[in-house]
């Protein structure tokens, strides 16, 4: 018989985003992190890790489009230990994976919250999912994350906020980053965040650069604030 | 039963993970053996005939009732590639989700209880269909389409296939899949008194072979 075949003692696993595991603990709060290709979701990701790691436990979930480079690269810059990063193939199609069909990411970070429920260690407070890079109008199923934030860059055209489409209008926030490579690009910095003021009304925009020394200081704000409001909840 | 709910069920969008996989297309196409139509058609007759029998049989007997415990052994025995094994319990388990989201049932919660990370998928899909009242021919038909339509889709997006020309094949293969999903319920009825030896165990071997090469590749669209 198969080693995976050991029963369950708390009963079937969940369907969807319940806020709560079968074993009747609050689940780790769901993070997705969408955009285009090159847009430095990844190196987000790595950031975000080396900001939060020593106040939360975090895990990571990557969605390569047809590569592990994405898993591979948070291996090498070490910014988690191997047991807490898993990738998910995605069949030539990672919008389908975060929306349409996104049982297999929601296995993915079932089965890093269950392996740390049951170790020492103790329970996740956060998964960020990462989607492969993918087009505009790319977003993650409620199903799948609790809040969402989609990363464009300066050097991708500054007009992408007034083209808008559903990552750029409904995403939880906005990140537009590489903001140092604005003068090389003629991105105009201005008229991206008045562009963006007008698609998003009250839905919150954070430029940044990861190479100046503020670095991904105001997502990882952002980020704390939302895992205060989920277990607050 | 439903015809409907047949089509919500033998729906490609039903979103059960299916089309992270290519059914073996992906390795078949770097082997170049499938360059077009005409070996997409070919590539389709066989694994239909083969794994898409065995499959659409599992769907039939589950469907039947038979103990889905037993059938998972009975599919186990009949996939010597471990590769394949671990995708069919990987959709398995993402089929249960599904499944039961829309159609709810005590045996379902059984089976997932008692193969947390997954049952065959062909065996899943069967007591799916039989907890949304469908019987043993709508499973057989629904394995038995998945069998082909998976690879077909695939195709399109590996070899930028005109997509007509995919589905034209999809439809060419109508008689085979309606012989299929018949023989693989008759061979399901029997399983009460013969046991799950009354099943097919046709096996594909270039199948077999390409899955183990394909899961060891570094770069690769699809997961199977």
């Amino acid at each position: 018989m198969h080693l995976d075949h050991s029963h369950a003692s708390d009963g079937p696993a969940a369907l969807s985003a319940d806020a709560v595991r079968p074993d009747g603990r609050r689940r780790a709060l769901r993070i997705g992190l969408g955009g285009p290709v090159g847009s430095g979701k990844t190196a987000t990701v790595a950031a975000l890790c080396r900001a939060l790691r020593d106040e939360l436990s975090l895990a990571v979930v990557t969605n390569d489009i047809y590569t592990r480079e994405d898993a591979a690269f948070l291996l090498r810059e070490a910014v988690l230990p191997p047991e807490r990063i898993m990738a998910v193939e995605t069949g030539a199609c990672p919008h389908t994976a975060i929306r349409d069909d996104i049982s297999a990411n929601l296995e993915a970070v079932e089965d890093l919250e269950t392996v740390f429920a049951h170790e020492g260690v103790g329970p996740l407070d956060l998964v960020l999912v990462e989607s492969g890079g993918d087009n505009l109008t790319a977003t993650f199923s409620r199903g799948l994350v609790d809040a969402q934030l989609f990363v464009i860059d300066v050097a991708g055209g500054d007009d992408i906020p007034r083209k808008g489409g559903p990552g750029v209008t409904t995403a939880d926030l906005l990140v537009v980053n590489k903001t140092d490579l604005a003068p090389y690009v003629g991105s105009d910095l201005q008229r991206m965040a008045r562009d963006a003021k007008e698609q998003r009304a009250e839905l919150p925009v954070v430029f940044q650069s990861l190479r100046s020394p503020a670095g991904v200081s105001e997502v990882a704000a952002w980020v704390r604030e939302r895992h205060a409001a989920w277990t607050a909840a | 039963m439903s015809r409907a709910t047949l089509l919500v069920l033998a729906d490609g969008r039903f979103p059960a993970g299916g089309h992270a996989h290519s059914g073996g297309a992906e390795a078949a196409v770097a082997a170049g053996r499938v360059t077009g139509a005409a070996d997409l058609a070919e590539f389709c007759r066989g694994r239909l005939h083969t794994s898409g029998l065995v499959a659409a049989a599992l769907a039939a007997a589950a469907a039947l009732g038979t103990d889905p415990l037993q059938l998972d052994e009975a599919a186990d025995a009949r996939t010597p590639s471990a590769a394949l094994r671990t995708a069919a319990r990987k959709l398995g388990r993402q089929m249960m989700r599904a499944a039961r989201a829309t159609w709810p049932s005590a045996e379902l919660d059984a089976l997932a209880s008692a193969r947390p990370r997954g049952a065959h998928q062909p065996v899943v899909l069967g007591l799916a269909a039989r907890s949304a009242g469908l019987g043993p021919e709508d499973a057989a038909y629904v394995a038995a389409y998945e069998s082909v339509s998976g690879p077909a889709t695939a195709v399109v997006r590996l070899l930028s296939l005109d997509p007509f020309d995919a589905t034209a094949v999809l439809a060419r293969l109508a008689p085979d899949l309606d012989r299929v999903a018949a023989d693989a319920a008759e061979c399901a009825r029997r399983v009460p008194e013969e046991g799950v030896d009354a099943l097919p165990a046709s096996s594909a071997p270039l199948l077999d072979i390409g899955a183990e090469a394909h899961a060891a590749w570094a770069v690769r669209l699809f997961a199977s």
